[in-house]
């Protein structure tokens, strides 16, 4: 069974390339038990499109 | 009537771009060099050479694109610098303290209580709150050098983690450890700092 720790290094990879069936799976019901980590989770989106954003944002655009 | 229709034609197809309005955009720039580069003068360097690029072309559309453009000659400016400087890296690239991150989990490698991740909201909201760019930008800074250049070259710059590494010179094992640590870290300071601004919708 996937723990927290574990389940965040592969969030985090998931981000950077594509993850096989196996650790999909696993992160999937991961994430179905645990709230912490499905916040997390969403929280790095918003990092990521915060990133995206960063420079060209703002009133002159 | 049909020679207004023209000239409003003609001003809104090729706006000046005016001095006025890259001083305006310097700013702006120069700020968003700095997080990347971490060094003034770089970063001034690289506005001045994108300011200089845009005064020499008058290809664009409407003001709103004149701002993306000249950022994206910005981009590419600090792109150029990034590679330059990674062939004379002077320091250990690992070098990211894990200590506070681990200690977020309990010996099973799950959360602690106070550490489990809180639900931020809805992201919109949470995008349009001009308080979180402000925390945001500081967390940024509160990452180490080499870790905030590899995640804005992955993050910002839109690069592939197997370039950042061919790049950096550095193992793509290395590269995942960067990445996961610095959002990690990006995320605790984030939740520390937004959610007791109040914001606890």
């Amino acid at each position: 069974m996937m723990n927290c720790k574990q389940a965040t290094r592969l969030m985090s990879q998931g981000q950077d390339r594509e993850l096989n069936m196996a650790e999909r799976t696993r992160l999937r019901i991961h994430l179905f038990i645990c709230s912490g980590c499905s916040n997390y989770n969403k929280q790095l989106h918003l990092i990521r499109e915060t990133m995206k954003r960063i420079g060209t944002r703002g009133p002159g655009n | 009537m049909s020679r207004d229709a023209h000239n409003h034609n003609k001003e809104s197809a090729t706006p000046d771009i005016d001095s006025e309005q890259i001083s305006a955009l310097r700013d702006e720039m120069i700020r968003f060099a700095r997080l990347q580069l971490r060094d003034d003068h770089l970063a001034e360097d690289a506005v001045h050479e994108a300011i200089a690029a845009a005064l020499k072309s008058n290809s664009f559309g409407d003001r709103a694109s004149i701002k993306t453009w000249v950022f994206a000659i910005l981009r590419n400016k600090i792109i150029d610098v990034i590679r330059e400087r990674s062939r004379h890296p002077t320091e250990s690239l690992l070098d990211e303290d894990a200590g506070d991150l681990e200690q977020q989990f309990d010996e099973r490698g799950h959360w602690r209580k106070e550490h489990e991740p809180a639900n931020w909201g809805h992201p919109e909201a949470v995008l349009a709150n001009e308080q979180f760019w402000l925390i945001f930008e500081a967390c940024l800074e509160h990452l180490t050098e080499n870790t905030a250049r590899v995640f804005m070259m992955r993050e910002h710059l839109g690069l592939e983690i197997s370039e950042i590494c061919t790049e950096l010179s550095i193992s793509e094992s290395n590269c995942w450890v960067i990445m996961h640590r610095a959002r990690m870290k990006l995320r605790l300071c984030l939740e520390s700092n937004f959610l007791e601004e109040g914001d606890e919708s």
